[in-house]
């Protein structure tokens, strides 16, 4: 058993361990051999998670209470603002280091094999131990500006993984577009930072909640607040209306949209909402918000999803959908359920794009699933495990994403009647309506994903990338099948109590922080049980269709329904995004760079500013021209007018008539006359 | 009436003096001239100095005046060393002709 103080000397190096791992690969990685490189990546992340599992064992034998904190010296004190640099393990990042590090730790094992080949091995790690460091911060953080520098520290992390390829101009692109996008987002969270400062005069998370507690933050404020972090939780978590990044975020190495798209940086958003909860609980429109909006996202999302043809757009725009469904969670109060559905949702989704990355892999670089088919027999650990992860996302029962989503649409459902009743009121079902089709939507387009890739048929591909399909080595396959574990008995954390769990991650875990569920008190097994049937009952029904339609080659009616008018159409529109992309475009874009480009830069910056400058330079210029006239370069003019000049200082000086305020009365020239 | 020599009448000479020396700096265009008419306003102030220490009694004009010798052999060694070295490279002395600090336009 170790001292509170060792602990805190721990706490320390869990998120420096990951950084001096960068700082080791990014200044001299390109010259130590490759095999070094990975030690340090590698055992970097995994002493980062050794330590995280000791802290939180240590945390987990502790009153329901504690909080270890370990301040490392004073960041900024200006006024009455003093931020430290100071992280905190409670019971909240407990959970969010534990799942950084550990499937940090599994996908950094899992680049070994992916990256192999890669000329910027070393820059690779260098990025990805970066980004566990600024991911590792932004959960540990005390205050919101120590996690809004993880915030931002994901965010260039992002940028960089996304552009990693920067050569092709495209994915360099994709990678400015995350960024841009983002900065949107951290808009928010700045105005929503200043704004909380104003009001409580401090930004730690303790004292932002004793505040908030004490009604120092009124429901106006709570809610301008509450909103602005939602702002910033749209962007960083892609959802509506600030999800366009995501999809083309996948033009980064698969392992990365493992890591950072889908297991850990994108529910940072959902982690900002749970962290300051307090306030949410203060802004019932705000909470009504970030539901809506997280159910709009979760189906709109899902639908885009069944169109698409690029393995890793489905999986990217499912993430987008299973964050909507966090956020469902997250704004009807049960910010449990929704760090549940982070954690499991971390679980198969990195196994699901960890599994895609493997397809890839062995496919030689194709990314269509047309080029696919019949991969289960070629790739059996690959097909195995992404078989499992799919039940997992899909809600197959007794499987881990079963249990988090079933609660997530039975705390939307109730949430009409629960603790804040008279917010959802009537909303309730409408959440679990939409929750409950988007996740009949998720089931059809995993399940075609599926039959694309692993069953209908012969592979579609070339003969030269048919003949070189193969199994991935065993640094790829050991993190999918400890993923594909997890998956399965992750569920087993919270499980729901109408099955006969105790929803031990909601009821006693988080307790502390996260307060009780919003479900209201009394029995409603039965009607439960009837939710439960039908979300199932939906997904099944997407899966038959999944399995009608493509199950053992693409099924020829699909083909008709495809060249036919109405159908036809919608399919376009769907496979083409309901063309969001370019209504912003239309909307945002452009408007925005004929705004800058006219008013900013012809008129603001060109007329005035340059404008202003130029005056500047005229006005000098012209006490020059008058100057000029004396400066002949002539010496003896120059001394000509030196001794006129003195000549004239010494009459004023000398003669009686002169003024001489600064001597006494009786000092006056006449007077030294008559003396 | 006999005629005294007063320290008047060597203010009164330092100050012809200074007032050639200075008329003559301002007017002559030959270096060397000019450099002379300094030497003239230095020695028209060393004589005021000295002037008003012997009226004053106080050797402190002397020390001053000592001191303006000195310098005034210094500036010499140095203005004569500049009038040398204008003269090997423009080929004349005559300030006015000296004007490359003027702007042109």
């Amino acid at each position: 058993m170790l001292t509170p103080k060792d602990l805190e000397s721990l706490i320390a190096l869990i998120p420096i361990l990951p950084l001096v791992g960068a700082i080791i690969n990014g200044m001299w990685g390109h010259r130590l051999p490759q095999r070094l490189v990975t030690i340090v990546a590698c055992g970097s992340v995994l002493a980062s998670f050794v330590l995280s599992a000791i802290v939180v064992g240590h945390l987990a034998q502790s009153a329901e209470g504690t909080r270890y904190v370990s301040t490392l010296y004073t960041w900024m004190a200006s006024g009455n603002l003093n931020v430290d640099i100071s992280f905190v393990v409670d019971r909240l990042s407990a959970v969010m280091i534990l799942v950084i590090t550990g499937i940090g730790f599994l996908i950094h094992v899992y680049s070994t094999g992916y990256m192999s080949h890669e000329p910027a091995y070393a820059r690779y790690f260098a990025y990805l131990n970066l980004f566990c460091f600024a991911m590792l911060c932004l959960v540990l953080g005390s205050s919101l500006p120590l996690l809004f520098l993880g915030w931002e520290g994901v965010g260039l992390c992002s940028y960089l993984l996304i552009g990693f390829w920067y050569t092709d101009i495209e994915k360099a692109q994709a990678g400015k577009k995350a960024f841009v996008v983002n900065r949107i987002g951290d808009f928010g969270v700045l105005i929503a930072m200043a704004l909380l400062l104003r009001t409580t005069g401090s930004l730690d998370f303790e004292t932002l909640r004793t505040a908030a507690a004490g009604g120092l933050i009124t429901t106006t404020v709570a809610t301008a607040a509450a909103l602005l972090l939602f702002l910033g939780a749209t962007g960083k978590s892609a959802q509506l209306p600030l999800y366009v990044w995501l999809p083309d975020a996948m033009a980064g190495p698969t392992p990365v949209s493992a890591l950072i798209h889908a297991a850990t940086m994108v529910t940072a958003g959902v982690y900002l909402v749970a962290r300051t909860g307090f306030i949410y609980s203060l802004a019932p429109i705000a909470m009504l918000t970030v539901a809506v909006v997280g159910a709009a996202t979760a189906l709109f999302a899902a639908t885009i999803g069944t169109a698409q043809y690029d393995i890793k757009k489905v999986l990217a725009y499912s993430t987008v959908s299973q964050l909507g469904f966090m956020f469902i969670a997250a704004g009807v109060g049960a910010y449990a359920i929704a760090l549940f559905h982070v954690i499991t949702h971390a679980f198969f989704k990195a196994c699901l794009f960890l599994g895609s990355g493997s397809v890839i892999h062995g496919m030689s670089g194709e990314q269509d699933m047309r080029q696919m088919g019949g991969l289960a027999r070629k790739m059996p650990i690959t097909f195995a495990t992404f078989f499992i992860a799919t039940l997992a996302i899909t809600g197959f029962p007794l499987l881990s994403g079963f249990a988090s989503k079933d609660l997530i649409l039975w705390n939307a459902f109730i949430s009409s009647e629960g603790h804040y009743a008279s917010t959802f009121h009537g909303v309730g079902f409408w959440l679990w309506l939409m929750g409950a089709i988007a996740a009949g939507f998720t089931a059809f387009y995993m399940w075609r994903l599926v039959f694309m890739t692993f069953f209908s048929g012969p592979i579609r591909a070339s003969h030269e990338v048919a003949h070189h399909v193969h199994e991935s080595p065993k640094s790829m396959t050991f993190p999918l099948i400890v993923l594909a574990t997890l998956s399965v008995i992750g569920g087993a954390l919270c499980w729901p109590a109408v099955l006969g769990g105790h929803e031990w991650l909601a009821e006693s875990w988080l307790l502390p922080i996260t307060g009780h569920l919003p479900t209201p008190e009394g029995h409603h097994e039965k009607l439960e049980w009837t939710l439960m049937a039908c979300s199932t009952g939906i997904a099944f029904l997407g899966f038959a269709i999944a399995f009608a339609l493509y199950a053992r080659r693409i099924h020829p009616m699909l083909n008709r329904l495809v060249s036919e008018a109405p159908f036809r159409d919608l399919f376009v529109l769907v496979n083409n995004k309901w063309h969001i992309d370019e209504l912003y475009d239309t909307l945002v874009v452009k408007p925005l760079g004929w705004v800058s480009r006219i008013v900013f830069y012809e008129g603001m910056d060109r007329r005035v500013i340059d404008g202003l400058v130029n005056l500047v330079g005229w006005f000098g210029r012209s006490i020059g021209f008058v100057g000029q006239l004396f400066q002949s370069g002539n010496v003896q003019r120059y001394l000509a007018i030196f001794a006129l000049a003195l000549a004239l200082l010494l009459y004023g000086w000398l003669s009686p008539s002169a003024p001489q305020a600064e001597q006494p009365a009786a000092e006056t020239p006449t007077s030294i006359q008559a003396r | 009436m006999s005629f005294q020599l007063l320290p008047a009448h060597f203010v009164m000479l330092g100050a012809l003096l200074f007032g050639i020396g200075t008329a003559g700096a301002i007017i002559r265009r030959n270096a060397l001239t000019l450099l002379m008419s300094i030497e003239l306003m230095l020695n028209a102030a060393n004589l005021v100095f000295i002037a008003y220490a012997k009226q004053y009694g106080d050797p402190a004009g002397h020390v001053i005046a000592f001191f303006v010798m000195a310098i005034a052999a210094a500036e010499a060694a140095v203005g004569l060393a500049i009038i040398i070295g204008v003269f090997r490279t423009r080929q004349t002395i005559e300030v006015d002709e000296l004007d490359a600090l003027r702007d042109e336009t």
